[in-house]
Parts: C-alpha cells; structure tokens; sequence
C-alpha cells in the first residue's frame, strides 16, 4: 500500500511538471493551433501509435494545440490515401502517417498510387524489425531457431501482421535468404494485425512471429515472448537484451521507417510549417518519453531528403522483392 | 483477492474516479444512441481526456464507463428505429423493434436496460473471479476453433428456418457471406470484387450495410404504408414495466445468456457480436413451442438474450487486455493504446506490478452498470416517446440519422450513394418477404469465417483440422444440431399432427 501510494505520488509530480511545463512553452512557441491525423490502419497498430505518439508529443511540448485522430482502415492504406487526394483541398491542418508499406504496397500495385501523388512532409522515426517466439518456447537463438524450421520444414509456421508479399513477411523471408534458406519455402500465416497475430503465437498455432520491433518490447517486457533477433546494426538500448540478426551470423539489417505526409498541393509555407513543428519536436521531454517507451529511433528525414530516400528505398525494396519472387 | 478487492475499492470509490465513472456512462450512453458512433469511435474521441488526467486508473475508468455506456445506449435505435449503430446489438432489434411496433417500446427499453445491467454485473463477477486463470482458456483458441465458432454464429439463421422461410434465409444469409467478400481481406495481398472502385476497397462498411438493409426500408415502409405508423404504438408507450411473469421467464435465459456471453467475450477476436447472435440461437433452440414461434415477433426472451450477452461480452474482452496484454477487438485495441500512452502496460504481471488499477477497473465497472440502470430507467419515457412523434416528422428523423450514420462512419460521400442503392434493394427484398437478417448476419462474419479457414487450411495443409482438433469436430457437431435441430422438430410437430388428423 505504502508503495502504491508513493508511487502514485511520485506520477502526480510527474503529470503536473509535464503540464506545467508544457503550459510555459506553449506561450513561447506554438507553430500550429490545430493538428488532424489520418492513421491508414486500426488502432493499436504501428501506424496508430505512431500518429497518437507524435500528436501526443506535440501538444503536450506546445507545440500544436490540440491534435487529433482518425483510423481509416482499408486497402491496406489505399482508402486514406485516396482520402488525402480526393479531399486534398478541404485538408488544412491534416497529416497522414504511413511507413515501408507505402512502398511496398504501391509496388504491387495494391493501390495505384505512390508517395508520388502526396506532398511529402518528413520521415521521424525508424522501428526495427524483430523475430519472436513464445517465452516457453525452447528457440533461444537464431541458431536453435534455423534448426527448428530445417527440422519442421513448411510445419514450422512463422505469422505476421501482414498479407503475404507484405512487410512483416519480407522481413521473414530476408532473415531466411541471408540464412542460406529457400526464402520462398518459407510457410508464412498472414494475420489481421499485429495483436491478432500475437494471440496465434502465444496459443501455439504458430512457431514465430514476425512483429515490429517496439510492439515485441512490451510483451517481452510482460515476459510473454523472447526476441531472438532484431533487424537492427547494432543491439537497441531501450531493450538491450535482444540480440541482433548480425551479430548472430545473419546479415540481415532493416529500418521500418514511419513519417508523415500532406495532402497533395499543400503549400511550400504549409510544408514548412510542419516540417518546423516536428523539427522543434525532437528537442522536447515530451517527446523524448513517448520515444523511449516505444523504443523508436529518431531518424528526422524532411522535404527533398525524404523524397531521395523514398526513391532509394523503393528500388532496394523492388530488386529484393523480385528475388524473392514477390514482384 | 479480498486484499485486491480492498484496493480497488479505496481506489474506485475516490471521488474523482466516481466522477469518472458517471462521466463515462453519460457519455457513453448518449453518443451510443445516435447509430453510426459505435463504441470505438466514442473512445477514440475521449482517448486525449482520458491521457489529460494523467492517471491511468481515472482514464481506464473513464473509458471503460464509455465503452459500456455506448453499448447499453446503441440498443436503443436498435429498439426504436430498427437501426443497429453496432454489430453488437443487431440482434436486439430482431425482438426489441417488433415489441416497439406493438406499441411496447418503454417495455422493451426497461428489459434491454435490465438485461444490460444483469450481463454487466455477472460479467463482472466472472471477471474478477476468473481472469488469472482465463488468460490461458483465451489461447485454448486456435484459427481452426474460430472458423468453427463463426460457424456456430452463422447457425443463428436458424432462428428464421421456423417461420418457413429456410430457403429465404439461407439465400440471404448466402448473399450476406458474397458482400463480405468485397474488398482487401487479410490473406490476399490484392482486393475482389471491387469493380475497380477505391470507394469499395475496404469493403462495404458494416453501419452502411446496417442502415441500407434495416433503417432505410423501415422509413419506406413507413411512407408507403400509412396504416403502419398509424396503428395503436404512439399511444401505449405509457407500458413500462415487464409483468412478474415475463420476469420469470427472463431469469433463467439473462443467467444463461451473460455466462456464455462472457465467455465469449474473453475470445480475442470473438466479441459481443458473436455472444448476442450465439445468445440469440441457443435460447431460441431451448425455448419450446409457442415461446419459440414468439422469437422474432416481439418475445421478451429475444430481446434479454442478445442484451444479456453483449454486454457480458464486453466485460469479458477485458480479460485478454488486461491479463495478456491482447486487444481481442478493435475497441480494446484503443483501449490498449491509452494504456500503453499512459506508461501502463497490460500483461500477467499488471496485477501484481499495479493491482490498484486492475481492480478499480473491476469495482468500477459494478458501479457503471448501476449508473446506467438508475441513469436509464428513469429517462425510458421521454426515450420511448421518440415513437409517438407524428410519423411526417418521424420520417425525415430516421433518414437524417440513417444518412448521418453512414457518413461520420466513413466521412465519404460515396457511402451515401452506396447505402441508398444497397437500401433499394432491401426495400425490394423486404417487399418480397425474404428476411434481412441473415444477410447482415453472413456479412458480420462472413470476413471471420473465411480469414481463420484459409489459416486453419494453410496450416494443416487441407480440411485435417477438423479431424485433428476435437474443439474445432465439437463446435462443427453443436452448428449442424443448431441448424437442423428447429426443422426436425417442426417436422416431427408436423407429423404429430397429421397423425391426430388420420386418427391414428
């Protein structure tokens, strides 16, 4: 009870810095009064937290007003889009989110258009790419996890979030191709999303799961699954026991990218304004707790940048999805 | 336990959280009733109020008195105006509008209110009770058992085999399954049946579906039938209170009912939706006789079944939230997020890391549906006279909120061109008799029932599922004894009767 109450105590403090703070700023710089989200997806998926996690930030810091949400699930991202540019002229003040699968998806042509048809705001944050597996699981390691599947073949069973020739099967079948495995014998289980994926994995019907890496965290954290492996360069501090793909021999390395988008014709000023808000963003304890709990890294790409990397990443992305046999 | 119940207690019972409660249920209740806000928006909107408090008891409090609070309030369009805002509560209309037409509709709320009480309060029983150890009866569920589930829910049809329209509602419920296969669905990675409309992309929306095939024919009928609104509802709403008898005969099927719906509720994935349809079936099959032939013409048991259920369903999905960190539906995914931006992270340790939070929830909830009983009851007149509001005003009402549904639904314009076609059709249909339905019961799960069957056949590599998991072999037997147990007995009443006729 005791410690129940301090701690209580202790969030109280904490809540009233926040606010306090947040008030004193929002005197000295406030760039938008308004902010709209579209998050493509439903919530409680990486879209979702991403948009909630800016809009969050932002306000608490000052430096918008007051944010606001709207899921708009469907096409896997096709309908928001579509959204963005039939209602391009009516969206002041509105940011879609998206990430890879705008890429990915416009590659395979799930939807017609590509970043192309919106007017590009800025990349944030990058969320790395994990393999699971339940805690009781006996796989500790990739090593264990490479015999399992050679062992069990197509009954070992790796799901994901995605639909098939989606990220979280590329990421799946990347780790197998640079494991010297046959990435297309791979018997991947598409699932809804992320937390429908994650109760076919802790029921047993399937044996890993390919997830974000920030969405693994917290039930690693619960200690309901293990990570064997994070498709980072180097180990992530904000969960520093997950081991990476590289460092277990699996030259694997992957950054899901998650920004924000306008609708097409916003205005230079617009763009501006925006890019200045989530530039100013970085710099705030705001953002830095909504960062750290989520385990994103900061990777701020704006304007013309975000264009050059966007135009990298969708041929890397297509010459590896032809190898594989997507495309 | 009784330590934790002490917690939670001091905890519930602090004035903010009592605010918070109150608050969430007003809320809840009102924005519930305008269809086309179902709980998941509603909860959406309050998310940046409930992260402003800053502390995550209040906020879960606070949203989890919305999210019952819509759930009570979305049965009553589905009472008054036959138009079902949520899934959850499309079988509520299937007794509770045909009560209100006979002019029954105070009645009719004062059960649904009753029943939404009674299956709230056991569910919280259950869920204080039972949620350690129902965290891992949630994951006994595979994509095999949920196909077979979806199954189950589907044999909810049956409850139309006895008027003798089997071949209608299977036809219907057919169509239903073919609308739900529109769109991009989770297995494919490119979208059928689309005509090459992005409109249609994501599929037909179910609120859209809901108002084309139930508000919208109702307000046709209203104006091509003048003799319909003119008869006998507008001036018996004065009829609030349900007779001992009827209590009687609601007892039994509200304990049934709020059990089962719970455990359903506590499937990630499965939901009131299902629970109400489920609830919906099984009583109709276990009531005899005439109380059976009543389903579907106003029976009190029709209505306190899915209301029961629903709302038991909705406390149990909080099992899978808070003891495995899994947001079993698109609701507690929201919920789940305003957890997780609040520094709380749902999972088996959050009873032991935070018990505060897990059982102020859990009392709160006791204290929610006693709210929204005392909140309703008294409000139910002034609620029902919606009905004896002169039927030229009462039209353009219904087509103002049917038309406003489907928009802020999806905030298309597209939706309204798609809901008028699609609620021609209905008109046409419910003009030629068939039942309506089942078609958005085919609908509802159609996209559940072919998602978990092509993971069941990819994972067994063909139909061995079946065989191979007794759970999946059960629920398929308990379908096909749903399905045809109500036309054997019919036939068997059938013979009966002709066997008296011949003297045998």
């Amino acid at each position: 009870m005791t410690f129940s109450m301090t701690r209580r105590v202790a969030m109280a403090a904490a809540v009233a810095s926040v606010a306090f703070g947040g008030m004193a700023q929002a005197e000295a710089h406030k760039v938008l009064d308004q902010l709209h989200f579209v998050i493509p997806g439903g919530a409680g998926g990486g879209w979702d937290g991403t948009a909630r996690g800016t809009g969050e930030a932002l306000t608490n810091s000052g430096l918008v007003g007051s944010a606001s949400f709207e899921n708009m699930s469907g096409g896997g991202g096709g309908v928001a889009i579509a959204y963005m540019i039939e209602n391009a002229e009516s969206l002041d003040n509105t940011l879609m989110v998206n990430s890879t699968p705008i890429v990915i998806r416009s590659l395979t042509g799930v939807f017609p258009q590509s970043f192309r048809d919106l007017t590009l705001v800025a990349g944030t944050i990058g969320d790395y790419a994990a393999l699971v597996v339940p805690a009781d699981s006996p796989i500790e390691n990739m090593e264990q996890l490479m015999g399992a599947y050679k062992e069990q073949g197509p009954d070992f069973a790796v799901g994901g979030g995605s639909v098939p020739g989606g990220m979280d099967h590329l990421v799946a079948a990347m780790v197998m191709q640079a494991a010297g495995e046959d990435p297309t014998a791979l018997n991947y289980i598409p699932y809804d999303a992320g937390g429908e994926a994650m109760a076919g994995l802790l029921s047993g019907e399937i044996d890993a799961l390919s997830t974000g890496f920030s969405e693994a965290i917290a039930l690693a954290e619960q200690g309901e699954v293990r990570i064997v492996g994070v498709t980072a360069d180097e180990r992530v501090p904000a969960y520093d026991s997950a081991a990476t793909f590289k460092e277990q021999g699996i030259d694997t390395s992957f950054v899901n990218w998650r920004g924000f988008f306008a609708a097409p014709g916003t205005s230079d000023e617009k763009v501006a304004e925006y890019i200045s808000a989530l530039e100013a963003m970085y710099e705030t304890e705001a953002w830095e707790t909504v960062r750290s709990r989520n385990g994103w890294v900061n990777i701020f790409n704006p304007g013309d940048d975000f264009r050059t990397f966007l135009e990298g990443q969708e041929k890397e992305i297509g010459d590896l999805m032809k190898t594989l046999g997507f495309l | 336990m009784l330590e934790g119940i002490m917690i939670g207690l001091s905890a519930a019972f602090s004035i903010q959280n009592l605010l918070m409660v109150i608050a969430g249920c007003l809320i809840g209740t009102f924005i519930g009733m305008l269809p086309g806000l179902g709980p998941m928006s509603i909860i959406a909107i309050m998310i940046p109020v409930a992260i402003t408090l800053g502390d995550p008891t209040a906020a879960l409090i606070l949203l989890a008195g919305v999210y019952y609070g819509a759930i009570f309030g979305g049965s009553t369009s589905s009472i008054l105006l036959n138009a079902p805002g949520v899934a959850g509560t499309v079988a509520t209309s299937f007794d509770g509008y045909p009560m209100a037409l006979k002019g029954e509709a105070g009645k009719a709320l004062t059960i649904a209110a009753v029943a939404s009480f009674a299956g709230g309060t056991i569910g919280a029983i259950l869920l204080m009770i039972f949620a350690p150890m129902l965290s891992t009866v949630a994951l006994l569920f595979h994509s095999a058992e949920y196909f077979a589930l979806m199954v189950v829910g589907l044999s909810a049809i049956a409850a139309f085999a006895g008027t003798g329209q089997v071949a209608k509602a299977l036809m219907m419920t057919i169509l239903g399954l073919i609308l739900a296969t529109v769109g991009e669905g989770a297995l494919f990675n490119m979208p059928r049946f689309t005509l090459g409309l992005m409109d249609l992309q994501s599929g037909i929306s179910f609120i859209t579906l809901a108002m084309a095939m139930f508000a919208l024919p109702e307000a046709m009928f209203l104006v091509l039938n003048p003799a319909r609104g003119a008869t006998g509802k507008s001036s018996e709403i004065s009829n609030l209170r349900f007779t001992k008898d009827e209590a009687k005969i609601m007892a039994p099927v509200i304990g049934r009912q709020s059990v089962q719906g719970f455990f359903i509720g506590v499937l990630p994935g499965a939901g009131a939706t299902i629970a109400s349809f489920l609830g919906y079936a099984v009583e109709r099959n276990i009531a005899k006789g005439e109380a059976q032939a009543e389903f579907g013409k106003g029976s009190v048991r029709g209505l306190a079944a899915p209301e029961s259920a629903n709302n038991a369903a909705c406390t149990g999905s909080f099992v899978p939230l808070l003891t495995l960190g899994i947001p079993g539906s698109g609701t507690t995914a929201i919920l789940l997020g305003a957890l997780i931006a609040l520094n709380v992270t749902p999972g088996p340790r959050l009873m032991t890391d935070t018990p505060e939070i897990f059982w102020a929830v859990i009392i709160s909830m006791f204290i929610g549906n006693l709210v929204l009983l005392i909140l309703n009851l008294p409000l139910i007149p002034y609620i029902a006279k919606i009905l004896a509001v002169p039927r030229n005003f009462l039209i353009p009402f219904i087509l103002f909120f049917t038309l406003m549904g489907a928009y802020i639904g999806q905030n298309n314009a597209t939706e309204l061109l798609i809901l008028v076609g699609l609620g021609v059709v209905a008109t046409i249909l419910r003009f030629a008799d068939y039942p309506l339905a089942p078609l958005l019961i085919g609908f509802i799960l159609g996209t559940m029932l072919e998602d978990n069957f092509a993971r069941s056949m990819q994972l067994y590599r063909g139909l061995d599922f079946i065989l191979e998991r007794p759970m999946t072999m059960g629920l398929l037997v308990l379908a096909a004894v749903l399905v045809l147990l109500p036309s054997y007995r019919a036939r068997r009443a059938r013979r009966r009767a002709e066997g008296v006729a011949d003297g045998d």
